[in-house]
């Protein structure tokens, strides 16, 4: 970074907002994947005015950029190297407008996302996207990774609530995308740019739709002797054609792992696993009968026992230990991989048991907390980076996991997107001409791959595509000129 | 070599039909997503323009060409998967018989579109036309998983994939829905299924559009959310008034529960169809629209509806609507001008509500575009990513217009 650079950066948005101590940018130097990376500077823009002034900074020093929310993205999305500004965003944390009467909010990038429903909650509306991380997560950050979570099933992830976006593209210029009613204004490029992971350019303003509050609620636990049983009393749920808010598993290791935290539940400690399951809607009888229905199905396909949340408070404590197990895991073991693939979900019982014997083979504690619904699942593995050899096994099993989903029609990731994490999979289910073409597209948006440099698209494994036309205003062939030292690790764990 | 005998020895004689048209362009009906690779592949290099059909029911096939490559032939359904509620169905097939067959497995594409019956899936996907189900289960996009396709130089993307939930690699598939063809031939697609309603029931009330859409707020209001809440002008519900139509989905608990629902919001005004009656009633409504030469979609704020009818009462008449008012999205069919299309669509552009072409004869496509101009900034976009998906320009599609 040079010094006229970082006056620069200064004059925009001031010096307290300007981090280029070594000990600051290594603050910014994690997101929740288990890799580093320190930035070579790191700024944070107060406002839209300012965020449009120092992308076109960048743009005109020919420096490559990263946007960041809040970090706690799990695929290396927000990391940046050296050769890179980190925008952290932060700080456009407005909640711009709510307007009830057509269930729609605007928010700035670094909105938290359960900010929003709380704000929204008053007026009987929630925004129903809900990331685990949803207390700390930012809207920006969900709609670069088109987040989902729980009440996905039903409500749809992130993808399906973004009705219009003005982005900042990387060479300065600011677009609208979409309108305020959320049809497409030409071709759908609001829908292109949600889950872009940040390789198109940065939201600053996000148009949402909100949802009506459920008037009716039902949870039930269900536990289950076999992971078997419980992946086929997913499938009975799923074809019943009742559509349950959210239906998630959680395996005895990751169980024992929330009753040994605060966040216990009271979730049966001798289950070979339980399912969470919420039924919503506008109408209490209808939510009842359904509740029963589903009740009905679990208990023919083998659960010991169904516990209906009585109150608030118990459905408040059963979700609590859900939406914590990911930081209760963190007493199994010093380090964890998170993965999250997505199995047809008839096909859920046999990849848990895949995922199982891959974890006896190679002798690792293997953890299950997902969403079974949606069949993506979250295989946590527990391990201590300390140990000698350990690292490789865990990659070993990593891959075996993920070749085992995509063989049975899967996918590598859900909703914690591509990233640097899952480069080396991507070759795995796309050929050279479809990733060719993400990567060509990525290139109308930022012809000189400057945003978000080395993450999603593997070049190397891309095809060759006619890009000479593709580049407007003369830009010079990319891959010559990203200034990136950006290293595809073979390994989420090569650090 | 001409260039008919180019295509017989690239594909075989039988992907040759000759059109019986007056513009007497050759049409292509390749068999299999690799035939169409191959096809436009040569396009590109003989500098072909190639215009796309499906069943030729939608838009009419008048696009001027060197060759029309027709989806027809492309009419499989390798997988319809009860337990998983997917479906991969190849864009050639028509919406009816594929409705059949996810039927007789119990399952259900929730997506009811303008059109006649016959129309070919990847007409639908491409022109991303929604029909009233739009109100309980969004757009056409919101249906797709993934989808293969073909770009103007031949060659086979694949996006998405077949699970529910995905977000492996950019979302091109976006761009596919509703890009009218200009960013590539859809070949195959992934579906999202539901399970084929235990319970579905379709009420109609006729009255005043005032009232109804009075009527249809108190409905929202009341936290109920029917499958379909339509505003039917009288000519396309064939009643002497506008008709509020209700259509209540799912299992028998929940319509029953949202039928009582309806009843209080109401006053117990609506009038219930037997199920022969609504599927003719809701079948009529789509095929009507088909009748007309021109079709548009435009798609505001809910609380603006009201207004953006007034708007198209005013400008280019209302005989032939159809409105979703809780989502703001309404369909308009009829006969209009090039003119009066571009005033209302500079109209609606100050207020922020896209227009989008939907059918019609091409000239008027050619002069109006699907899409017509954009909002700032979005053009060279656009414009790149065509050239990105069809570099020698072989497909034609009316995209912007020529205003």
């Amino acid at each position: 970074m040079t010094a006229k650079l970082l006056e620069a950066l200064v004059a925009i948005v001031g010096a307290r907002h300007v981090r280029t101590a070594p000990a600051e940018r290594r603050t910014y130097a994690r997101d929740g994947l288990p890799l580093q990376r320190v930035p070579g500077v790191v700024v944070l823009p107060g406002n839209r005015d300012e965020l449009v002034a120092v992308v076109r900074l960048l743009a005109a020093h020919g420096l490559p950029f990263v946007p960041r929310g809040a970090g706690t993205g799990l695929s290396g999305g927000a990391l940046a190297d050296a050769s890179a500004a980190l925008v952290v965003l932060t700080r456009l944390n407005r909640i711009v407008s709510i307007d009830p009467t057509n269930r729609v909010a605007v928010v700035e990038p670094g909105v938290v996302n359960a900010r929003l429903s709380t704000a929204a909650a008053p007026l009987g509306l929630q925004y129903s996207p809900d990331p685990s991380s949803q207390t700390a997560c930012t809207i920006g950050g969900n709609v670069a990774e088109n987040a989902g979570g729980p009440h996905c099933l039903k409500y749809g992830v992130t993808s399906n609530h973004v009705l219009a976006l003005e982005v900042v593209l990387a060479d300065g210029r600011v677009v609208q995308l979409g309108s305020p009613g959320g049809e497409p204004w030409g071709p759908d490029l609001v829908g292109l740019f949600v889950g872009s992971e940040g390789n198109f350019g940065i939201a600053t303003r996000i148009a949402v739709r909100l949802h009506p509050l459920p008037r009716a609620v039902r949870t039930l636990l269900a536990d289950f002797a076999s992971l078997r049983s419980a992946g086929e009393g997913v499938s009975a749920v799923i074809a019943s054609g009742i559509v349950p808010a959210a239906l998630e598993m959680m395996d005895r290791s990751c169980i024992n792992a929330v009753e040994d935290s605060v966040y216990a539940a009271g979730y049966p400690r001798d289950a070979a696993a339980v399912l969470l399951v919420e039924l919503d809607g506008g109408a209490e009888a209808a939510v009842a009968a359904e509740a029963t229905t589903v009740a009905g199905l679990l208990s023919t396909h083998g659960a010991r026992s169904i516990r209906t949340a009585s109150d608030a408070a118990e459905r408040e404590r059963l979700w609590q230990g859900r939406k914590k197990a990911f930081g209760a895991m963190g007493r199994l073991s010093r380090d964890l991989v998170v993965q999250d693939a997505v199995v047809p979900r008839s096909a859920l019982p046999d990849v848990l048991e895949t995922i199982g014997r891959i974890a006896a083979t190679y002798q690792l504690t293997v953890s299950n907390v997902f969403h079974a619904g949606d069949g993506n699942l979250h295989p946590n593995i527990s391990f201590d980076s300390r140990v000698p050899g350990l690292k490789a096994r865990v990659d070993a099993a990593s891959t075996e996991i993920m070749e085992a989903c995509i063989a049975v029609g899967g996918t590598i990731t859900g909703e914690h997107g591509v990233g640097l994490d899952k480069l080396r999979f991507m070759p795995l289910i796309f050929d050279g001409d479809s990733l060719a073409a993400m990567r060509a597209v990525r290139r109308v948006w930022d012809p000189e791959e400057r945003v978000n440099p080395g993450k999603v698209v593997p070049v190397h494994a891309c095809r060759e595509w006619s890009q000479a036309r593709n580049v407007e205003r003369g830009t010079r062939n990319a891959s010559a000129d990203v200034r990136s030292d950006f290293r595809v690790p073979t390994s989420a764990l090569d650090t | 070599m001409s260039l008919l005998e180019r295509v017989r020895a690239l594909l075989g004689d039988d992907a040759v039909e000759i059109a019986g048209g007056p513009d007497a362009v050759p049409r292509v009906a390749p068999a299999s997503p690799d035939a169409v690779a191959l096809l436009l592949g040569t396009a590109r290099e003989e500098g072909w323009h190639v215009r796309l059909e499906g069943a030729g029911t939608w838009l009419p096939a008048d696009a001027p060409a060197d060759l029309a490559l027709t989806t027809r032939r492309l009419d499989r359904v390798p997988a319809i998967e009860p337990q998983d509620l997917s479906a991969t169905a190849e864009a050639g097939i028509g919406c009816d018989l594929l409705r059949q067959q996810l039927a007789d497995r119990g399952t259900w594409l929730a997506l009811d579109p303008p059109g006649l019956a016959g129309r070919t899936l990847g007409s639908v996907v491409a022109t991303a036309t929604a029909g009233p189900l739009r109100q309980g289960f969004g757009a056409v996009r919101d249906h797709i998983l993934g989808v293969t396709f073909v770009t103007g130089d031949g060659r086979l993307v694949q996006s998405g994939g077949r699970v529910v939930k995905n977000v492996a690699g950019y979302d091109l598939t976006k761009l596919e829905a509703g890009g009218f063809g200009a960013f590539g031939v859809i070949v195959l697609v992934h579906l999202r299924l539901r399970a084929l309603p235990r319970a579905d029931q379709t009420f109609v009330l006729a009255g005043t559009r005032e009232d109804l859409t009075q009527v249809a707020e108190d409905i929202v209001a009341a936290g109920l959310q029917p499958a379909a809440l339509e505003l039917m002008s009288p000519a396309l519900a064939r009643r002497e008034g506008w008709a509020l139509a209700v259509r209540l989905a799912g299992s028998a608990a929940l319509v029953a529960a949202q039928e009582a629902g309806l009843r209080g919001a109401s006053g117990g005004r609506f009038t219930a169809l037997r199920a022969d009656e609504a599927h003719g009633f809701w079948m009529r409504a789509a095929e009507s629209v088909a009748t007309r030469p021109v079709t548009f979609r435009i798609g505001g704020l809910p609380d603006s509806s009201d207004e953006l009818l007034d708007l198209l009462q005013h400008q280019v008449g209302d005989e032939w609507v159809s409105a979703s008012p809780a989502v703001g999205a309404i369909r308009w069919a009829g006969d209009t001008t090039v003119d009066r299309l571009r005033r209302l669509r500079r109209t609606l552009a100050g207020l922020e509500v896209p227009l989008t072409l939907e059918r019609a004869p091409w000239p008027m496509r050619s002069a109006v575009g699907h899409f017509g101009a954009y909002r700032e900034g979005v053009g060279p976009l656009v414009a790149s990513l065509r050239r990105t998906f069809d570099p020698g320009e072989a497909f034609v599609v009316a995209v912007e217009g020529s205003e």
